[in-house]
């Protein structure tokens, strides 16, 4: 008999949902249809060179030519970033496009846009987007601040599920301003405290709140048919979709959209065992976060955008007491669910690879963008998967020449003996055509392990 | 006692320093003296930050307890604080560009250093560049950014101060997340920092050496 989930070990989940990648599903639950026999043998033959090269038992065939672009597509498709975020058809073009055009090993959706007209409904403050405070050909920028104050850590640490609806959403969100109107759900006890409990329900500002709830609500499922089309779509044509969901390390859950970056530094200095304490609290919620995505959607890849744990972001000893104890945590309570944790190190993390090195083997991938590749190869890479090092001002500024004497150096160095997948380092807006084909097909080419 | 503000100040005692600097106060102390501690102080920290002792948080916490003993000696200052400064720069985030961190700790950091800054803020017009340049006849500026698309915005201000005939009388440097030499090249700027010490170095070398 089948072991369920819960019997499952580590291990075991890992292949799990590697499988489960490997036969992707339509959003009725059936196995997508591949348009050829060729596509169908491409899906499979790319999700195993992944799968090879990020567990590290096997060699793969070649090393995996990866994109991982922020707006490109649009750009490349002709698009603004307004078009994309209000077109969704042509959003959904100009990705497709992409993705036929640079014929990579797997591609990230086409969800970087987002739907514009949600934000507008729900009136959205943390971000600027296209015509809302930024240019229609530029794209969308978070507006730092302090959304959560230095009084509201025991707040936070408390009940985050009531910080965040009572609290937080309200500041980022215009038309959520009437949530503290509601009660706290777990007051519903018995059958006293039912009629009470929902009267809030019937007042004029809650109600308008739910009405703009149920008109985004309607929006994004628009939005998210178009997208979820397209991820099936590709899948049929032979491209699998990387990434499961995404989740956060604690310390940037709370120093980007909470405390912001001023607000998080100096209560390092000012209140350093709330801010564990909160960081404590906010770990098991990044575990779900990213267990649920990868469970829903049946692939094994969690994305985790590290910011504030960049080199000379903080001291090696601060990054050692506030940054990485909740970050591992939340990796190996990942990783104990066989999800692999995609951690992209924006930025430098020279000095912090002796630190993170030591990771169970073959269960992480680390994108890497301004660093020393191989000293990363011996040290972080002895354990994990890493994924990219093709810099942006190369991409923007450099010839295809260049790159593929880097991307030559990084497949002979980082590539040998498999752990690596060729890739940017960094989300790009902007780069040369010609750059971007040149690292792909170059690997395709020369990364073939013999 | 102003031993123990410096001392304080340098190592992040922001409580201590707040009432040390009452307490001088209180005891009669010539404010501008305060002042000058504070500003061995700051010498310290960028020094620190300078040899990678010292990291982002510490310039946070320096420059909010410099703005709180600001605040509570700038009452009793009598206009005489006018301090001499190495010279003028200007600072601002590029057009499009609304990211301020890495800015703010290069004004920080020039300002301990003695430059005056003319800090522009965000999402600065071409034409603002241009104008502050001829306002106030600074021979140096400074242009930040984090987006890719920072590099044509930075490669437009250059552009746009050549045509105004303002290039030759000023040094331009480049800085933020993704910058480096090919994009000092592509943007037309003399020079490019990696952290907010060589922003310093580079200012340094050109007015304030």
């Amino acid at each position: 008999m089948e072991k369920t989930w819960e019997e499952m070990s580590a291990e075991e989940k890992q292949e799990d949902l590697f499988q489960r990648w490997l036969s992707p599903k339509d959003h009725d639950g059936n196995d997508i249809q591949f348009k050829s026999p060729e596509a169908e043998k491409s899906y499979k033959e790319r999700v195993t060179r992944i799968k090879d090269a990020i567990q590290m038992k096997k060699l793969p065939d070649r090393v995996p030519a990866c994109i991982f672009p922020g707006h490109y597509p649009i750009y490349y498709g002709g698009l603004t970033p307004h078009e994309a975020m209000y077109d969704y058809d042509k959003c959904y073009e100009a990705h497709k496009k992409f993705v036929l055009d640079f014929d990579p090993d797997m591609h990230t959706g086409s969800i970087v846009a987002g739907p514009g007209k949600v934000y507008e409904i729900l009136d959205y403050k943390l971000y600027s987007w296209p015509g809302h405070g930024v240019a229609p050909e530029q794209t969308y920028q978070a507006v730092e601040g302090e959304y959560m104050t230095a009084d509201e850590y025991d707040d936070l640490i408390d009940d985050p599920s009531h910080f965040f609806s009572h609290k937080y959403l309200p500041r980022v969100f215009g038309k959520l301003d009437s949530f503290p109107m509601l009660p706290n759900l777990t007051g519903i006890l018995e059958i006293y405290g039912v009629a009470f409990n929902f009267i809030p329900y019937a007042l004029p500002p809650v109600q308008e709140m739910l009405k703009a709830l149920m008109e985004a609500g309607a929006e994004a499922l628009k939005w998210a048919q178009v997208m979820g089309g397209f991820d099936e779509e590709m899948a049929s044509l032979g491209y699998p979709s990387f990434l499961a969901g995404f989740t956060k390390a604690p310390f940037d859950t709370l120093g980007d959209t909470l405390r912001g970056t001023r607000g998080i530094m100096m209560d390092m200095f000012r209140r350093p065992d709330k801010l564990l304490d909160a960081l404590d609290a906010i770990t098991p919620i990044m575990i779900k976060m990213g267990v649920n995505g990868a469970k829903m959607f049946g692939r094994p890849l969690i994305f985790m955008p590290l910011h504030k744990g960049a080199d000379g972001f903080m001291s090696d000893e601060q990054f050692k007491t506030f940054y990485w104890p909740s970050l591992k945590k939340v990796m190996l309570g990942l990783i104990d669910e066989g999800v692999v944790p995609l951690p992209a190190a924006e930025g430098g993390y020279n000095s912090r690879l002796d630190i993170v090195k030591d990771l169970p083997k073959g269960k992480t991938l680390w994108m890497m963008d301004q660093i020393d590749m191989f000293r990363a190869k011996e040290t972080l890479g002895k354990n994990a998967c890493l994924f990219g090092n093709i810099d942006l001002p190369m991409l923007s500024l450099g010839t295809p020449e260049e790159i593929k004497d880097y991307a030559k150096e990084l497949i002979d160095k980082v590539g040998k003996g498999g752990g690596y997948i060729m890739a940017n380092g960094a989300f790009f807006d902007q780069a040369k055509t010609e750059n971007v084909k040149a690292f792909v097909d170059f690997s395709k080419e020369y990364g073939v392990y013999k | 006692m102003s031993e123990k503000l410096v001392n304080a100040l340098v190592n992040m005692k922001e409580a201590e320093a707040v009432q040390l600097t009452k307490d001088l106060l209180e005891s009669g102390e010539d404010p501008l003296k305060i002042l000058g501690a504070c500003q061995e102080a700051m010498d310290t920290v960028g020094k620190r930050f300078e040899k990678g002792e010292y990291f982002l948080p510490e310039l946070i916490m320096a420059g909010e307890m410099l703005n709180q003993i600001s605040d509570i000696i700038k009452p009793k200052l009598k206009g005489e604080a006018a301090a001499k400064t190495l010279g003028k720069v200007i600072i601002g985030t590029v057009k499009g560009d609304i990211h301020d961190i890495g800015k703010d700790i290069v004004v920080f950091m020039l300002d301990v250093n003695g430059f005056e800054v003319v800090d522009l803020g965000i999402d600065v017009p071409v034409q603002k560049f241009v104008d502050t340049i001829k306002e106030t006849g600074s021979k140096v500026l400074g242009l930040s950014g984090f987006l890719t698309l920072a590099y044509d915005s930075m490669k437009e201000t250059v552009d746009a101060i050549k045509e105004a005939g303002l290039r030759d009388g000023i040094k331009i440097m480049i800085g933020g997340g993704q910058i480096d030499e090919k994009v000092k090249d592509f943007s037309g700027a003399d020079a490019f920092g990696k952290d907010a010490m060589d922003a310093v170095k580079l200012a340094k070398g050109w007015i304030g050496g």
